[in-house]
């Protein structure tokens, strides 16, 4: 549609190639912007909406640009034989798409119409009525699950749970397909019982059938310095294989089919 | 189809061979030299067809013979496991300056006793002036030689060894046996009446032919003999019995007709491994090995002769056989062809004459091959259409994730069309394979000379900038003074000039050492086996071939395209530079100081300068001249000029980014090479064809170039094949690929290289396997023509030049072929581990 196309949002990435949020061969869209602030997340420069200034291996980087929906579809559209031999499309990531509601809106129904498979990476802590407008153009829904402890999300997340295990339950019945995923932090979740509880409840939703665990790693840890903010979890190990093992057996026992990474 | 897709027990015995094989540094050994010279004085004033026949049977009747432990195919060209022969005909004098550094150089060293040393110091008396390189040279032009020595191109490939680079009818010697082949010499040597025009040369060659066989024959029996007697010896029964055998098979093949797979196997070997004892030629390449010795895996699996495991254990001691061989190059080659590298290419898959695709189980048992023995040779290749199925390109991508950079993908909707425009039929298209790195051809009846040189195209950049000028001296033709150019145009159509005229003195090389081969090195065994020598009556070597090529390779089209996206955005649209500010930095080497070398290049400069300005220069005066240029001190104002400069060339575009116009450059760089090459002709009456990719010879010839203007430093590695420059690609691997796809492949018919590097994550699980064929898939629909990748972590390659002993069997893809990582230059490591990586996290 013709209005879409001028539809403008504020990103600060467009990653090809990606192959680990969501089937086949796809480009990530990172939107800026985000409700939460996750003490691991590793795109910090992400969850501010302004542009930002980080610097990169001595050089300063402007974080964030105002582009169309056209703007973006060009570059998506570089890769849309990859998409089609893979079963690939687009993921929308970010931050938090839908902070940008009508941008994401008007980028996933113009890929729809080109014929991409579409998914969004999501916090869902945003109004249902707001997840709603997009679920037409969506075929992936992934959704994080941190935690059931309310406190302990809000601790390390800054916001209260609340309202994201609402919006699974509404998302499990109306999402075309949904998928939860669990980043496993330590000090948070990385028990046996906390994954427990997230693999229960993800179990529990109607239709869903897969949990991803992704596991906690470092690559974001200068980003931090860059952006002149400390880094909380400094001083973690990323997790082995082994480590995740009896993890993933646990969250196993809930017939859900589980996996490590995206 | 149903195919046989699972994985196959490895046989303890495989394991055991490679030990054998990697336990001691690779000796070279002098049998073959001493044969083959005892020969030649004996056969002095006769044709040379017959000469080199004579010296062929001779060297088979007489050269030690041996069978190692626990093998079942048997057949060795050396006494010691990766041994080599030596092959004075071709050139001689660089071993005999390398005897006391051979075994010590850091790319493939070689053993080299004191009493071979002194057999071949006896040996190479008799070759003085009676070599093929010798001769070549006397052929070149002046101008040619200078180029040369100027190292605008090297041909040293064929200059000093034997060509090889070609497919046999290995299928026809499984069908008839040689005495088959034999008695169609004799046919046409019956037909020939003394009348006729070409009687002389003719009947020699037939009579040639026709020795060799018999030579062939009598060694297979040799080998018959000596299982037996091992046999006699051996207490261990399973063993006799292996060895009793062995004998059997060598009685009956390659002497007959192979009737059974075991036999069959056997077959080939002989012919694989005796065409590199005729000629010291490296690239002979097996071919379609899962298309002729099928029908014999078929027959035996269904008469209950033979099972799926067997075959495979037949198949794998083949693998390891083709490590066995080994060939001792010049110091400088070994560089450009690290790693030990035979390049025997074996390809699996695609389609038959006809169109249909054949892929068969023999396509995946040679994929689990290289799974089992894990080593560098063969070099496998796996042909891709749409017509492929998916689950064999999924068993190739498996073996591609062990990380070896096996094997390499090649697209049939490329490659078909680009030999048809070269004169094939579309059977004989249908029906190619690949020479050794990446060159495409018709087996059985092409001599394609690919691989006939090394042209680098940043070098003939330089002339450009120095008007035609090198260390003093005019190499080139003058183009202009660049500070005077008006417009982009002019300046890239005196590049194309320049090129057109390098290009014509590097086919005078090789048509000069093309005509030197004919005349001194004819193979009339080589030639049995190609058609159609037999019945036009002439070797390969004097145009006996159906079809006939020269193929030699250009590279350096990234830092070319980078470098005219620079003058053409900064000089010329955005006048931000001068073009006389852009040589200066270059000749600065952008402020990083300069080398040596590069100071030796100044200096010839400034001297010739002043000489031609009529005035004396001592040899005090030329040191002092030296000692400035090295010494020239950079102050932090000139520092920060410079990195200015260096900032304003890493912003412009960039190719291997998917962008139009870095990449429509490339196309336009790449047919600077590409199109003048097809204008010439060589001496067996065919054309030149042009390849594009470096071997590894992009990193020792980029020591041997300066600056250029997209940035890259003097001495520093020029771009590896057809890729973007390592690091400057930084959209992912779609996105190069893409750049790399808009290339015209389809007029690049000797050939195109990509590389790409992948980290292990990108291929984890089948999901990461099944987008990877995908990524393969997709660059072929956009008309790549090859692909080829390393699937190693930068971390294992850093930690294996650390601990090299950790890490003997570590093979990594270098360029057209696998090495061994430890046996490669310090260099060539680092231009690996310097490859953009892709799909990590």
């Amino acid at each position: 549609m013709k209005e879409n196309r001028q539809v403008t949002g504020r990103i600060f990435d467009i990653q090809r190639y990606s192959i680990h949020d969501g089937p086949g061969i796809r480009t990530l869209v990172f939107l800026k912007g985000c409700v939460l602030r996750c003490r691991w997340c590793c795109n910090p420069e992400s969850q501010e909406f302004q542009v930002q200034t980080m610097r990169i291996e001595g050089k300063e980087k402007k974080i964030g640009r105002d582009v169309t929906v056209e703007e973006v579809m060009e570059e998506i559209q570089k890769d849309s034989r990859y998409y089609e031999r893979s079963g690939g499309g687009i993921t929308l990531s970010g931050g938090e798409a839908l902070c940008q509601p009508e941008f994401a809106k008007a980028l996933l129904q113009e890929c729809k119409e080109a014929g991409f498979h579409t998914a969004i990476e999501s916090t869902a802590c945003v109004p249902y009525s707001v997840i709603e407008t997009i679920l037409p153009y969506l075929d992936l829904y992934l959704l994080d699950i941190k935690h059931r402890n309310s406190d302990k999300h809000r601790e390390f997340t800054g916001k209260s749970n609340t309202l994201i295990l609402e919006n699974a339950k509404r998302l499990a019945l109306e999402a075309k397909e949904l998928v939860i995923r669990v980043p496993v932090i330590p000090t948070f979740n990385d028990t046996i019982e906390e994954i427990r509880e997230i693999a229960e409840f993800a179990a529990a939703l109607p239709n869903v059938k897969k949990l991803h665990l992704l596991p906690y790693h470092r690559l974001g840890q200068d980003k931090y310095s860059g952006l002149g903010r400390s880094y909380l979890l400094d001083g973690y190990v990323p997790f082995t294989e082994e480590d995740l093992k009896p993890l993933i057996l646990e969250a196993e026992k809930t017939g859900l089919c589980c996996q490590i990474g995206g | 189809m149903k195919y046989h897709s699972e994985p196959i027990k490895k046989s303890p015995r495989i394991p055991k061979l490679i030990e054998v094989l990697y336990k001691d540094l690779p000796e070279i050994e002098a049998d073959r030299a001493i044969l083959l010279t005892e020969s030649y004085r004996q056969t002095e004033g006769e044709p040379m067809v017959t000469r080199r026949a004579k010296a062929f049977v001779h060297i088979l009747d007489q050269i030690p013979i041996t069978i190692r432990e626990d093998e079942l195919i048997v057949g060795s060209a050396t006494k010691k496991p990766r041994g080599c022969q030596v092959f004075p005909e071709f050139s001689f004098t660089w071993l005999e300056d390398e005897f006391d550094t051979v075994s010590k150089r850091s790319a493939d060293p070689f053993y080299i006793s004191e009493e071979t040393k002194q057999s071949l110091h006896t040996v190479y008396q008799y070759w003085k002036g009676k070599t093929t390189s010798e001769l070549a040279t006397s052929y070149m032009a002046p101008e040619t030689l200078k180029a040369i020595e100027h190292n605008i191109f090297t041909p040293g490939n064929y200059f000093y060894n034997g060509v090889g680079h070609v497919t046999v009818k290995y299928w026809e010697v499984l069908k008839i046996g040689y005495r088959g082949i034999k008695e169609k010499a004799q046919k046409e040597l019956d037909a020939c009446q003394p009348g006729d025009a070409d009687y002389a040369k003719r009947t020699h060659f037939l009579q040639a032919v026709i020795m060799s066989c018999d030579a062939v024959c009598r060694y297979a029996n040799r080998y018959a003999d000596l299982a037996e007697q091992l046999a006699d010896q051996c207490m261990d029964a399973q063993r006799k019995a292996e060895l009793l055998q062995i004998a059997a098979n060598c009685r009956h093949v390659p002497e007959y007709g192979a009737d059974s797979f075991y036999e069959a196997c056997q077959s080939f070997w002989f012919v694989q491994m005796l065409l590199q004892i005729e000629s010291s030629g490296h690239s002979i390449s097996p071919g379609r090995f899962d298309q002729y010795m099928y029908p014999y895996y078929e027959k035996d699996l269904r008469e209950g002769k033979l099972t799926v495991e067997q075959a495979q254990e037949y198949m794998d001691c083949i693998w390891v056989k083709l490590n066995d061989l080994n060939k001792v190059r010049d110091a400088a080659s070994a560089e450009g062809f690290a790693g030990y590298s035979l390049f025997q290419n074996l390809i699996a898959g695609g389609q038959n004459t006809k169109g249909v695709d054949v892929t068969n189980d023999l396509s995946f048992l040679s994929i689990e091959a290289s799974m089992h023995v894990a080593l560098p040779q063969p070099s496998l290749s796996v042909r891709v259409w749409n017509g492929s199925p998916n689950e064999f390109l999924l068993k190739a991508a498996e073996l591609t994730r062990t990380g070896i950079g096996l094997p390499a993908y090649y697209n049939d909707e490329v490659i078909i069309p680009a030999l048809m425009n070269r004169g094939l039929t579309l059977e004989d298209a249908r029906d190619y394979n690949i020479i050794g790195c990446v060159e495409p051809q018709k087996a059985g009846k092409t001599e394609g000379w690919h691989d006939a040189a090394f042209f680098n195209m940043c070098r003939v950049l330089e002339l450009v900038f120095s008007n035609g000028m090198d260390h003093g001296e005019q190499i080139g033709i003058p183009t202009g003074d660049v500070t005077q150019m008006q417009t982009f145009e002019e300046f890239f159509e005196a590049y194309q000039k320049q090129m057109c005229y390098m290009i014509s003195l590097l086919v005078n090389a090789d048509n000069a050492i093309d005509v030197a081969h004919s005349e001194l090195c004819p193979l009339p065994y080589e030639s049995s086996m190609v058609d159609d020598c037999i019945k036009r009556g002439k070797t390969v070597q004097e145009g006996g071939a159906v079809y006939n090529f020269t193929g030699p390779q250009g590279f350096g089209i990234a830092n070319v395209t980078d470098s005219m996206m620079v003058i053409k955005k900064l000089v010329f649209e955005e006048k931000k530079l001068s073009m006389a500010e852009l040589k200066e930095a270059m000749d600065a080497n952008f402020g990083q100081g300069i080398s040596s070398e590069q100071a030796q290049k100044v200096t010839a400069s400034v001297v010739k300068e002043l000489l031609t300005a009529g005035k004396k220069v001592t040899e005090e005066q030329i040191a002092k001249i030296f000692l400035m240029a090295l010494h020239t001190e950079v102050s932090a104002e000139q520092k920060a000029y410079y990195e200015r400069i260096c900032s304003m060339i890493e912003a412009v575009p960039k190719y291997g980014n998917d962008l139009e116009e870095p990449d429509g450059m490339a196309r336009e760089v790449a047919y600077t090479y590409t199109r003048p090459m097809e204008q010439f002709k060589n001496p067996r009456g065919g054309i030149f064809q042009a390849g594009l990719y470096p071997v590894s010879a992009n990193v020792p010839l980029g020591q041997q170039t300066g600056a250029t203007p997209d940035g890259r430093l003097a001495h520093t590695p020029v771009a590896d094949g057809v890729g973007p420059m390592a690091g400057r690609d930084t959209h992912g691997p779609t996105a190069t690929a893409n750049s790399v796809a808009k290339l015209d492949h389809g007029i690049a018919s000797n050939g195109t290289l990509f590389n790409q590097k992948f980290h292990p994550s990108a291929l984890k699980g089948q999901q990461g396997l099944q987008n990877f064929v995908s990524l393969i898939r997709t660059f072929f629909d956009k008309k790549g023509m090859h692909m080829q990748f390393n699937v190693v972590s930068k971390e294992v390659l850093l930690d294996a030049q650390n601990h090299p002993e950790n890490y003997k069997t570590l093979v990594v893809r270098v360029a057209g072929y696998s090495a061994l990582f430890t046996t490669l230059s310090r260099s060539l490591q680092d231009d690996i581990i310097s490859r953009t990586e892709q799909g990590s996290l």
